[in-house]
């Protein structure tokens, strides 16, 4: 299997007055096309900023980020915007939808951006595959959290991604609103084979990627495969 | 908690100060500035007279005027008049007015000489005080000679002030004093000359001055003179400079109203943001007291600082206007600095702050705890009687405010009125735009495009703030440049050959064919060759004037009734009239009867029309005459223009002078010309038009320099709001590019989007603007100036570009810190 994520070396540190803080030291670790991917850790350990560095959000003090076969470092921000654009999507914690626009519009966002010329029938469908047939026209703020984050999620494979960052997906959400989405999120991502990387303090949802990575204090603790399947 | 919570947000609050600072300082100069005009005006009063009371006439006096004038035993009394003046040294010659002078005048203040010992001499000495800028133009110097019609005196000193005369008046003819005595001997004072008879009085501290004129004024004006007290005087100059203080106040009025709504707008968004963190402290056990008085204390606080600084900038700038106005004032303007705008500042700051941010403060008062869990904005609104209320105290703020500082209720109510109707146009356009956006939203365009008009109606957007921000500045400035354009138009200069620029004055007949001939040897044009009858009228209607007069209810025009006319008679239209009524008599032969054609404005206040009957008194002969035609007359067309013309044949033989006009090149043949007249015919006055347009232009250019100073205050308090309106969209802005960023859209997208949103709302404001700038000068021509309108398209070419790019520049401003940061940075930071 090819690597789609290909991290090494990486170090992310932040200068606060005259004080350097490191965030994330030394951090090497591949992903395979297709495969669920698991980050945990504490509160503070960097997995928000690790997510970042490699969905491209951020840039490193040092190491390379490899994504789909191209050095991060190597892009400018229009370059990396593109590159998220064609193969990246993200959900959330805070769903992150456009107030101003419905659901509909919400999912359309990377379709449009790609000028894609069915944006509309595409989103409809995505839509409609997450529940949510009947509340395209609703904007998030007519709509429950569990709803907010299925448009999150319809909007996430809109793209057709080749690898999907979800940084704390049921963070926001209630047990039961909270295990149809992950179920929703792993079925979408077994229909279209796209690589999963979730950031999330909950073991149990980790347990059932493929593998697990240990942050603290900004440095792997461990890098251990699961025995799901 | 109030300070801790203000330094936490400075920016916005900073923005929110700026608003105040301009608007507090904008009114602070302009009423500083005021108070010491009319505080100097007062104070000055009996000075610029030079004379407790003046009595004046334009013809020699009647014996029972005379009479009169006699019997109040005058200190002192002057003939003054127009006319040529040479200088032999140099052979230079200048239209100047002459004044003859006899008696100490001036009682009060003094005339100001170089030799300063002149100014009591001259009378002795037989002498002349020749304006000082004159003898600086023509390098004259005292010892030298003067030569006025028939008269040479020696110069005995130059002329630095004299009380009662301004630089502006003396600039159009400088005056040249001389012993009364020496006055006949100039020749010059013929008949059809033009010239004013002045008797001064110094009274006693003891003497009612408003019961003497009540009393002599109605016997002096049947004898067609005048009696002027020093009160008058500063009354007039006081109303004279109405005007401009009417223009400041209405400056400042805009400066303040748009700081007003930078307040509103900035706490409103401020308070919007804060609605999360009131609603903790509200869980957490704070009043709805407490929590509104934490917001309540920063506004206040911001307003009382506003306003010392905006107060100090104010009381700085004021020292300005003395040397803007200095020409227009006929005295030296004395500024005096006093606490009281402090307090007018400060007061004004912490009043206005609290006043428009009342409406969003109040959003604190109602805010649920429950919106920790869900900010809803319905939720939070106020009920509509509160709203109400707080607008009605917003419109009597605005009435007592203008008030204050125009003191005429009608004139404050009309201030408020065009603000409401304003204020309600430009929020009625934006609104119709944002449905009109809704209804037809184009779902073709490109994502970019369709991303920004979604942005004129999301929720917190600031589509009527900034279309009422952007459309105000506009709106003035815009009425100001095309105001200025109705003035310049209305003395629009002919330079052309067909334009007459040098007017021959007091023409005897037996002076005529020569005046003509000194013209045409020279190769210059004879443009036209009039005669000019005076005349008065005598009954009107069947009524006589003299009953008239003593008519107060009369619909008739005072002016009408005591006028001396100059008529003349030709059988053709000239280019700057047109028949509006009736029919135009060419010619009449003997024994016809006489018709006349009179203007529109004559017509209206004579109140007279098309078939009445005038009856004039020409030289002691009366004549009656009949309406025939009355003439649209352009009189902003610099030329010879008549109230009332004659047809051919009737008034040839009637006693006359004659004007001529001609148009000269240049300098050089124009100084030629009137070197030859005024040696040849020493009592004509010629008048060089070239002269008096420059003047104007002059003049023109520096009333429009204050104009544009204060139109620029204001501006710039409109560009503060803008700045202010869009930054603080801007923390609203940032979050959703850089979502947009997240899910891949390129730089240039979110410049697109941001690009387009601004020049949408740039558009739109400077647009409506411009429009209702056009409704509201056109209103002004029509109704204040009287003259047609002929719009510039510079508004349209310059302003409306201009505006949309200052907008456009702001609103990309804002997202530069979208394009800089990584995204992660900002989705963390925004939450």
């Amino acid at each position: 299997m090819s690597k789609i994520l290909k991290i090494t070396g990486l170090e992310k540190t932040y200068t606060s007055g005259n004080k350097q803080l490191t965030v994330l030291h030394d951090i090497s670790f591949d992903v395979e096309q297709g495969q669920t991917f698991s980050i945990v850790g504490p509160s503070g350990s960097g997995k928000t900023t690790l997510l970042g560095l490699c969905a491209g959000l951020d840039q490193s003090n040092a190491g390379t980020v490899e994504l789909c076969g191209q050095d991060l470092s190597l892009l400018n921000e229009d370059q990396r915007a593109q590159l998220r654009n064609k193969e990246v999507g993200f959900i959330f914690q805070n769903f992150q939808l456009l107030p101003t626009l419905t659901a509909l519009e919400n999912v359309s966002v990377p379709l449009e951006l790609q000028g894609s010329k069915n944006a509309t029938a595409k989103s409809m469908e995505l839509l409609e595959k997450v529940g949510l047939g009947d509340r395209v026209h609703h904007y998030p703020s007519q709509l429950s959290g569990g709803e907010q984050q299925r448009v999150a999620l319809a909007r996430a494979f809109a793209n057709a991604p080749s690898i999907l960052f979800a940084d704390e997906p049921t963070g926001n959400l209630d047990e039961e609103t909270g295990e149809k989405v992950i179920q929703l999120l792993f079925d979408l991502n077994k229909e279209n084979g796209t690589t999963l990387i979730i950031i999330s303090h909950d073991m149990e949802l980790a347990n059932r990627t493929q593998q697990i990575l240990r942050l603290k204090g900004g440095t792997i603790v461990s890098n251990q495969t699961t025995s799901v399947l | 908690m109030a300070w801790g919570d203000a330094k936490a947000s400075k920016v916005r609050l900073l923005l929110f100060m700026a608003s105040i600072i301009l608007g507090i300082a904008a009114v602070v100069s302009i009423q500083l500035f005021s108070t010491n005009l009319k505080e100097n005006i007062q104070s000055q009063s009996k000075t610029m007279m030079g004379a407790d009371y003046i009595i004046d006439s334009r013809q020699e006096p009647t014996e029972s005027a005379q009479a009169i004038i006699d019997s109040l035993n005058p200190n002192a009394y002057e003939i003054n008049f127009v006319s040529m003046v040479a200088f032999p040294k140099n052979g230079s010659t200048k239209l100047v007015k002459v004044r003859g002078l006899e008696g100490s005048f001036p009682f009060y203040g003094k005339i100001q000489t170089l030799p300063e010992a002149a100014a009591n001499s001259y009378q002795a000495s037989g002498g002349a005080l020749v304006d000082a800028a004159l003898m600086l133009q023509f390098n004259v110097k005292p010892g030298d000679s003067i030569k006025i019609g028939d008269l040479t005196l020696p110069i005995v000193g130059a002329l630095k002030s004299i009380p009662g005369s301004s630089a502006m008046s003396s600039s159009m003819a400088p005056p040249v004093i001389i012993p009364y005595s020496s006055v006949e001997e100039t020749n010059l004072i013929q008949f059809g000359s033009r010239k004013e008879y002045q008797y001064f009085y110094k009274a006693s501290d003891t003497l009612n001055l408003n019961r003497l004129k009540n009393k002599l004024e109605p016997l002096l004006e049947f004898e067609n003179a005048d009696i002027k007290t020093h009160t008058d005087a500063t009354r007039r100059l006081g109303r004279s400079f109405e005007n401009v203080g009417r223009f400041l106040n209405l400056a400042a009025f805009i400066a303040l109203l748009l700081g007003c709504i930078g307040i509103a707008s900035s706490v409103s968004i401020y308070i919007k943001e804060k609605l999360k963190a009131i609603a903790i402290l509200k869980c957490m056990g704070a009043s709805r007291l407490q929590s509104f008085l934490i917001f309540l204390i920063q506004i206040a606080a911001i307003g009382i600082v506003g306003g010392l600084i905006g107060s100090f900038i104010g009381i700085g700038l004021q020292t300005l206007f003395p040397y803007l106005l200095k020409d227009f004032l006929p005295f030296a303007l004395d500024i005096s600095i006093s606490v009281k705008p402090l307090f007018i500042g400060v007061f004004l700051g912490l009043f206005m702050s609290v006043l428009f941010a009342l409406l969003p403060l109040l959003r604190t008062w109602y805010v649920s705890p429950l919106e920790v869990l869900r900010i809803d904005e319905q939720a939070v609104q106020e009920p509509i009687k509160v709203r109400f209320m707080v607008f009605a105290a917003i419109l009597v703020f605005l009435f007592l405010f203008a008030f204050w500082l125009i003191q005429n209720l009608f004139y404050a109510l009309a201030f408020v009125m065009a603000t409401v109707i304003t204020f309600m146009l430009l929020a009625g356009v934006a609104l119709g735009y944002i449905k009109m956006i809704k209804r037809f939203f184009p779902k073709h365009w490109s994502f970019t495009a369709r991303q920004s008009l979604l942005n004129l109606f999301r929720p917190n957007n600031q589509t009527v703030v900034l279309v009422v921000a952007i459309g105000l500045g506009t709106f003035l400035i815009s009425t100001l440049y095309f105001t200025k354009d109705i003035l310049l138009t209305k003395v629009e200069i002919g330079q052309t050959t067909q334009n007459a620029n040098i007017i021959i004055l007091d023409v005897q007949p037996e002076q005529r064919s020569k005046v003509v001939q000194s013209i045409t040897d020279k190769g210059l044009p004879l443009l036209n060759n009039m005669s000019l009858v005076t005349m008065r009228m005598h009954s009107i209607k069947g009524r006589l004037v003299n009953n008239m007069r003593q008519d107060s209810t009369t619909q008739i025009r005072r002016w009408v009734l005591n006028h001396e006319f100059r008529t003349t008679y030709r059988d053709s239209l000239v280019a700057s009239e047109d028949i509006i009524k009736g029919t135009w008599t060419p010619k009449l032969n003997a024994n016809d009867p006489v018709v006349i054609s009179i203007s529109d404005n004559l017509a209206s206040d004579a109140n007279i029309t098309v078939g009445d009957a005038v009856v004039f008194n020409i030289q002691g002969v009366l004549m009656e005459t009949t309406v025939g035609s009355i003439r649209a007359v352009d009189w902003s067309q610099i030329q010879l223009n008549f109230s009332i013309v004659f047809p051919k044949g009737v008034l040839e033989e009637a006693p006359q002078f004659h004007v001529v006009t001609t148009s000269v090149p240049n300098e050089t043949s124009a100084a030629g010309l009137q070197r030859e007249l005024v040696n040849k015919f020493p009592n004509v006055s010629v008048i060089d038009l070239r002269q008096v347009f420059s003047l104007v232009e002059d003049i023109l250019d520096k009333v429009s320099w204050v104009i544009n100073f204060m139109a620029f205050f204001s501006i710039l308090t409109g560009i503060i709001v803008l700045i202010g309106s869009v930054r603080t969209s801007k923390y609203q802005r940032i979050k959703e590019s850089v979502l947009l960023r997240t899910l891949g859209a390129k730089n240039k997208h979110i410049l697109q989007i941001t690009a387009f949103e601004y020049v949408f709302l740039g558009l739109l404001g400077s647009l409506v603007g411009i429009l209702l700038a056009l409704v509201s000068s056109l209103c002004l021509a029509v109704f204040v100036f009287k003259e047609p309108f002929s719009p510039s398209i510079m508004p349209f070419v310059v302003f409306l570009p201009g505006i949309t790019l200052l907008v456009l520049a702001i609103g990309l401003s804002n997202i530069q810190s979208v394009l800089r940061s990584s995204p992660l940075e900002i989705l963390r930071r925004e939450g």
